[in-house]
């Protein structure tokens, strides 16, 4: 078993395992920290598939940032293990819940048997340097030239995203619901305790 | 020397875990952490393509799908603020009002 080989089943195992662990928990902190460790471990797939620059990016984007909001959400809330979660749903909802995931991916696997997959890949790890496939260089030109316009209208998609996040977020208004649809202020006919 | 397909069946796997924990859990964000991981599993196969093609315009697609989930986080998560304030609980089930 070469390197590459070993590498690759070693990180294939944390990150599913992790991911696993992620949704049988029952305390979302303990989820997200096995998600950061999942993504660790895929970013390690990522450099070795050549990737450098987007598993940097994964990690101090993702882990760093995406998931610290999180975090934070999380600790903003208050929320523990078992509360607020209800009963369990009957047998028969979670037989068919399991179900239906198990065809899902069964159609993901016959899509990816039936379609045309090129043999094998040269899994060069970390010698490519500053320049080559997958560096800061290489993925700036190409975002830069030909993917330019999706690139700047990302920026209108985060423009878009902070605005909705601060008028969703917004504490003055008790009532989200009407402030949403009726650009006024909150009326007499619709109080706290009705919904 | 990995072949791609290994790549792809790691993909689908996490894809399948990410797609039984949205219809499983019932805290919204458990859910939306498992809908980051479903596109996680779309970003690894999208490189995974791109490595074996020798093309590099997986690792485009892959830059605004992570600007894409960034900006579903943000969002999302200010919904699940919202609803916490009117409704004190995070509970999916507790959601039902627009059912029929």
């Amino acid at each position: 078993m070469s390197l590459d080989t070993l590498i690759f089943v070693i990180s294939v195992i944390v990150a599913v395992f992790s991911a696993t662990m992620m949704i049988v928990q029952r305390n979302p902190i303990a989820s997200v920290l096995y998600l950061i460790v999942s993504l660790v471990a895929q970013a390690v797939l990522y450099v070795q598939l050549g990737a450098l620059f987007l598993g940097s990016i994964l990690i101090i984007v993702y882990a760093g940032a995406i998931l610290v909001l999180f975090l934070f959400i999380i600790m903003l809330l208050n929320l523990r293990g078992n509360e607020d979660l209800g009963e369990k749903s009957p047998l028969v909802s979670q037989a068919t819940k399991f179900i239906v995931s198990i065809l899902f991916v069964l159609e993901l696997v016959f899509v990816v048997r039936s379609g045309y997959v090129a043999e094998s890949i040269a899994t060069g790890v970390a010698d490519t340097g500053s320049t080559g496939f997958g560096s800061v260089e290489d993925v700036a030109l190409l975002l830069f030239t030909r993917y330019l316009y999706p690139f700047e209208l990302t920026s209108i998609l985060l423009l878009a995203a902070i605005v909705g996040a601060v008028v969703m977020a917004r504490r003055e208004n008790r009532d989200i619901q009407q402030s949403m649809f009726v650009e006024q202020t909150p009326s007499e006919t619709f109080k706290k305790g009705q919904g | 020397m990995v072949p791609v397909s290994a790549y792809l069946i790691v993909a689908i796997v996490l894809f399948g875990i990410g797609t039984v924990g949205v219809l499983i859990s019932r805290n919204m964000i458990v859910m939306f952490m498992c809908i980051e991981l479903m596109l996680n599993a779309a970003n690894l196969a999208l490189i995974a393509f791109s490595r074996s093609l020798e093309v590099m315009d997986g690792h485009a697609f892959v830059f605004l799908v992570l600007t894409v989930a960034a900006a579903e986080a943000a969002v999302g998560l200010a919904i699940v603020l919202a609803i916490y304030r009117n409704r004190e609980t995070i509970n999916i089930d507790r959601f039902s009002i627009l059912k029929w």
